[in-house]
């Protein structure tokens, strides 16, 4: 149960991480391979925040979505804008470039050991439940609960607005969508910085759990794209449930097996893409 | 990449000329004329192997992979524990690595058939990671992390000792390249090459006019497989020394970043890159050890957003009709 449990906080922490990815593949069908350099921004400014001015935990995380939403906003107007019509090699090329930069960059800039981040004292704890079956760290739990919340936020603005309904247009079709008179650049824009915003909350989210170093991007964009390869990129859900899959089996792996290590994880993500290239969960008649 | 090329002159490109003859005469001279450096020739031979075997996939047939890396460091790892173990002969090591990694290429082409762009970078780098894993986790035949130690090599042919300054692995290492260079050349520029570049072009309209398509991607990925296992090989041989780095992430990207340096589609695009990267690398490493890892960043960043195409060599090259 305890196994069950942290696996799912795992899980909801990669959904946050690599939704961003998803709609950014989905929609301008682009490869990009720096998206936990926004992550890992998050993560330091919560980190700088916390150590140097002394801000509350909770207070950080906005401020870690909002840095690394106008970083990914301005980046995308700056750099990513004009590869989005190059071949899908230079993309690769480009935002692992990228990639690589942010990882020397904080690595000059902060150092390379790993950081720290104290968390308040109502976050610490740890609740056991039926004589010790489920034992939940209260900050996992914390994580889960927030990460809920915003995947019914997204869940929500995706299916409910109208900013949600012209992005489904343009993933679908952004030729047409154009024709229709949305303005599929802007959208796109927003979009991007919202998803590396969310990048951002998920590094600053994260930082406790996943351990926060300069080699973060380069670390986790193997599982960033294994939620998104697997998941599809026409929907929330099949992200989530993707992400939640990967959760469970790493945790779950590295439990019963510590062996083996990750080998599981990679292990199934190939043999799921063998099954299906496509994706998991893929809306029919998406491209 | 687009101009229609008659059959005749799609033959006569390959043919060889003088002024590659001593080109390659200069490389073979470079370990004679400043054995200081033969060490640095040795390994641009190897990574130029490598750049070369990604080619044939990535330039040629177009498949998008980051896990090239998994086929060098099987061959290395296979080499290396041959030489540990049965036999010190580097020849028979070297041809022990490149059968390995054909049989494991082979089995991986299973896994490239189908899927789109991200669902091949995904697998190919499950697969480099997956090895990685495996050599790390196996550290009774392996030596995990610390990497496999204690291979000692016998003389190349039984008549040439490894020495200290790496004249013989230089010369070793750049025979094997010019073999495998010619046969690479060889298979590019039959008819069957030919409809490798098809494939690459348009699936489809090749799949329209008869040729087999996953019939091809897996034969060319079996083929770069055996000739990376045969770079991994020559690495692990020239070393006496395996580790677990030869699968990493890093070294498939900076294979990738040399043909991108020297021009995809184009053999010679892999040589000369790899001699530019490492001289580079070599440059910016000795300037700031720590952070060259920013400035190859950089330079992939802006080589990106200029066009690679007007960058490339390759196009030079083709201007005067030579290309190779």
């Amino acid at each position: 149960m305890t196994l069950l449990f942290d696996g799912i906080a795992y899980g909801m922490l990669l959904f946050i991480l690599a939704v961003g990815l998803s709609v950014t593949m989905g929609l301008m069908n682009f490869i990009n391979l720096a998206h936990g350099a926004f992550a890992m921004v998050g993560g330091y400014i919560t980190v700088v925040l916390m150590q140097r001015w002394d801000l509350p935990f909770l207070l950080c995380l906005p401020v870690a979505f909002a840095g690394a939403a106008l970083l990914g906003a301005a980046l995308e107007r700056t750099l990513y804008r004009p590869m989005y019509r190059k071949p899908h090699l230079d993309q690769v090329l480009f935002s692992i470039g990228l990639a690589f930069m942010a990882v020397a960059a904080v690595d000059y800039a902060m150092g390379s050991q790993q950081q720290i981040i104290q968390l308040p004292e109502w976050l610490r704890g740890r609740t056991e439940l039926w004589d010790g079956a489920l034992g939940m760290g209260h900050y996992r739990l914390f994580i889960i609960v927030v990460c809920a919340l915003l995947t019914l936020v997204l869940q929500w603005v995706l299916t409910r607005t109208r900013f949600g309904s012209r992005l489904r247009a343009s993933v679908d079709d952004a030729r047409v969508a154009a024709g229709l008179g949305i303005p599929v650049n802007r959208v796109f824009a927003l979009t991007f910085a919202v998803g590396s915003g969310l990048a951002g909350l998920g590094g600053a989210l994260g930082a406790e759990v996943l351990g926060l170093d300069p080699t973060f991007p380069l670390k986790f964009m193997v599982y960033f794209l294994i939620v998104v390869a697997v998941g599809g990129t026409s929907s929330v859900t099949g992200p989530l449930l993707a992400a939640l899959l990967l959760g469970l089996a790493d945790v779950a792996g590295k439990y019963y097996v510590p062996k083996l290590g990750a080998f599981i994880v990679y292990a199934l993500m190939i043999a799921l893409l063998m099954w299906r290239p496509q994706g998991l969960f893929v809306r029919k008649g998406a491209r | 990449m687009s101009t229609p090329v008659s059959p005749s002159d799609w033959r006569a490109a390959g043919r060889w000329r003088w002024p590659e003859g001593l080109l390659w005469l200069l490389a073979f001279a470079l370990p004679a004329l400043w054995p200081g450096h033969a060490l640095i020739v040795n390994e641009i031979a190897i990574v130029a192997l490598f750049a070369v075997s990604l080619d044939l996939v990535l330039g040629y047939t177009g498949i998008v992979t980051l896990g090239h890396a998994a086929f060098l460091g099987f061959g290395a790892y296979c080499a290396a524990l041959f030489a540990k173990h049965i036999h010190p002969d580097p020849v028979l090591g070297l041809a022990v690595g490149v059968v390995a990694a054909t049989l494991l290429g082979a089995l991986c082409s299973l896994t490239i058939l189908r899927g789109s762009d991200l669902t091949r970078l995904m697998v190919t780098l499950g697969v480099a990671l997956l090895l990685l894993e495996l050599a790390n986790k196996l550290d009774g035949l392996t030596g995990g992390s610390d990497g496999l130690q204690g291979v000692v090599m016998g003389p190349v042919l039984g008549r040439f000792e490894f020495d200290l300054y790496g004249q013989t692995a230089a010369w070793y290492s750049l025979s094997v390249l010019l073999l495998l260079f010619a046969l690479a050349r060889r298979w590019v520029h039959s008819p069957w090459g030919a409809t490798l570049m098809a494939v690459r072009d348009n699936p489809l309209r090749a799949a329209a006019i008869g040729i087999s398509v996953p019939q091809r991607l897996a034969a060319v990925y079996t083929l770069a497989a055996g000739v990376a296992g045969a770079a991994g090989a020559l690495l692990a041989q020239t070393t006496g020394f395996a580790s677990l780095d030869v699968f990493a992430l890093e070294r498939s990207a900076d294979a990738v970043l040399m043909l991108v340096i020297g021009g995809v589609g184009w053999l010679y695009g892999g040589v000369l890159g790899a001699v530019v990267f490492k001289l580079l690398h070599d440059l910016i490493s000795a300037w700031t050890p720590q952070y060259w890892t920013f400035w190859m960043g950089l330079f992939l960043v802006v080589l990106m957003l200029v066009g690679r195409e007007r960058l490339s060599p390759a196009r030079w090259w083709r201007a005067r009709g030579e290309g190779a």
